[in-house]
């Protein structure tokens, strides 16, 4: 099973501050997990700011696509019907450790929630323990200014974990200092 | 914590009378089958009523498995949302029952078919909505409490017995379980127990900082905007798309100033400070309270306070949100929120709120 992040779009802007009061969404594109030679699951991944939790949340929606020419290296495919995955199939794709959990917490940890903005059926890694586990990654969040970096890495340490979760590997790309950012509300 | 307030005992008891017909589709005999006359609860959710339902139509269905869903006039009904907040926000004008000279009902419609996956996250009965309900909890003690410990600590048999008692309707019983996750600090009391954490061993549950902390409360605010010329609820169009509706779920951070009292209308401004930002006109109307007979209204509550400092120094509503409605309600505007938030909220310990408002432009284009 082949996964892989092709691209990132944008990432949040403005300080960690504003950042954990107020709103940002980032958008992944075109996460693929690719079954076997004809078929491929795509993801939309999306990272939103809960007010409630105050943390970034995973949202992520999954869709059955396939090949259009099965053996060649185009790699061109189509949605297969554009309904999203359920929960099942998308357990297929987690990576051992998150199945498992799953298979334990099958209710609270990865949970179907309504996107923010989006007004449909997603499902989201559930918020509840991140800023405790953020409490260990990433050192006083008191201390932090206005700080555009800060932000990002806050959100890259974020997503070091949380992308594990799912089988995540975040591009070396990311890091760099010359990253594009949006904001998209 | 005591066995609840009178005002509590009405949310409870609130019901939405159901009239549910089955989709023709559906229909394989002839006659068509009755509706189904359900009493539902206002703090209920409707798969819920699944077990009672069915029964009426089972005789009727096609063959396959079952894939519950309603939809009230084509729109599909999202069954995470208590029954009462979806009554309350789809049924803004002629269509309440007490308005209407008969059949004082809210016609729904029953799927057991063809879910649409698209639009509702799915729906497998009872646990379904047990967990959107626990996890609707947790969120709303970490927003109380900055943790939700109490919650993810909960004993099985106390887990249990809240849903139980609150699938059952019992109040009592769900008030005693929950009073154990120590919630109930809102409003006047969380400044009274944030001054007494001083003076005394605080439970490790109730996390204040101390006297300069504000309180954040749960709210759920659905928004349903109206055009300019439509002066009269009556004449609202239905809602035929959730994407017409904007949901907002923001805690209410609660300050509190010296002599002045946060009023519903100062928290309705704190999530929604657009509709504030013109110089409101004075309305002379002021909606006023609806409670059944034999409650004690607050304003008699409230008159013993002093005048100065009842209502906010801004005073007045904004003109622009038409209405407020809360468990069915339309409370004044200057009615303190810690009570609003006490007695109004559901059992997860969050308030919903429905509010309409008046826009100038295409009520498409939402926020």
């Amino acid at each position: 099973m082949e996964s892989n992040l092709s691209c990132v779009s944008s990432m949040g802007m403005g300080s960690l501050s504003k950042a954990i009061r107020g709103y940002f969404t980032s958008v992944f594109s075109v996460y693929k997990v690719q079954r076997n030679d004809r078929e491929l699951h795509l993801y939309d991944l999306h990272i939103v700011h809960s007010s409630s939790y105050r943390v970034p949340v995973l949202y992520f929606r999954g869709y059955n696509c396939e090949f259009i020419f099965p053996k060649d290296s185009y790699g061109l495919f189509l949605l297969v019907d554009g309904q999203p995955l359920a929960l099942d199939d998308i357990k297929k794709d987690l990576p051992y450790h998150s199945s498992k959990i799953l298979k334990d917490s099958r209710w609270t940890f990865m949970t179907q929630e309504e996107h923010p903005y989006l007004n449909r059926p997603w499902y989201a890694l559930h918020p509840c323990g991140t800023s405790d586990w953020m409490k260990l990654l990433f050192d006083n969040e008191a201390s932090v200014t206005e700080n555009e970096e800060i932000v990002q890495q806050y959100l890259l340490s974020w997503l070091s974990v949380v992308g594990q979760v799912v089988g995540l590997r975040t591009p070396l790309e990311v890091f760099s200092k010359n990253t594009q950012c949006h904001v998209l509300f | 914590m005591g066995v609840g307030t009178e005002a509590q005992k009405y949310v409870w008891e609130g019901a939405i009378p159901l009239q549910i017909h089955l989709h023709e589709s559906e229909i394989t005999t002839l006659p068509s089958p009755p509706p189904a006359l359900i009493l539902a609860p206002r703090i209920g959710y409707l798969p819920l009523l699944v077990p009672l339902i069915k029964p009426y139509f089972s005789s009727t269905l096609p063959p396959g498995s079952d894939t519950v869903w309603f939809d009230y006039k084509g729109l599909p009904l999202k069954w995470y949302i208590p029954t009462g907040v979806l009554f309350d926000l789809l049924c803004i004008g002629p269509e309440r029952p007490w308005n209407l000279t008969s059949d004082p009902v809210w016609i729904l419609q029953v799927h057991f078919r063809g879910y649409p996956g698209d639009l509702l996250s799915p729906c497998e009965g009872e646990e379904s909505v047990k967990w959107s309900f626990i996890n609707s909890l947790k969120e709303a003690a970490y927003i109380i409490n900055g943790n939700c410990k109490n919650v993810m600590n909960m004993s099985q048999p106390d887990q249990l017995e809240l849903w139980r008692s609150f699938s059952n309707g019992n109040m009592e019983g769900n008030l005693r379980i929950s009073s154990k996750l120590k919630l109930g600090a809102v409003g006047e009391e969380s400044a009274t127990k944030v001054i007494s954490h001083h003076h005394q061993q605080s439970s490790s549950e109730t996390d204040f900082a101390g006297p300069g902390r504000t309180g954040r409360i749960p709210v759920r605010l659905y928004i349903r905007s109206i055009e300019e010329d439509v002066d009269d609820l009556e004449d609202v169009p239905h809602i035929d798309s959730w994407d017409r509706i904007s949901y907002l779920n923001r805690p209410v951070e609660m300050h509190k100033d010296e002599g002045k009292i946060f009023t519903l209308s100062d928290a309705i401004k704190t999530l929604l400070p657009e509709c504030f930002e013109d110089e409101p006109s004075i309305d002379e109307e002021m909606s006023r309270i609806e409670l059944e007979d034999g409650a004690k209204s607050p304003e008699s509550t409230l008159s013993n306070k002093d005048p100065e400092n009842l209502g906010s120094a801004r005073g007045t509503e904004p003109s622009e949100i038409k209405l407020i409605r809360i468990q069915g309600i339309e409370p004044k505007w200057d009615i303190p929120f810690s009570w609003v938030v006490s007695n109004l909220m559901n059992p997860e310990y969050y308030l919903h709120i429905c509010v309409c408002i008046r826009v100038a432009q295409d009520p498409d284009k939402i926020w």
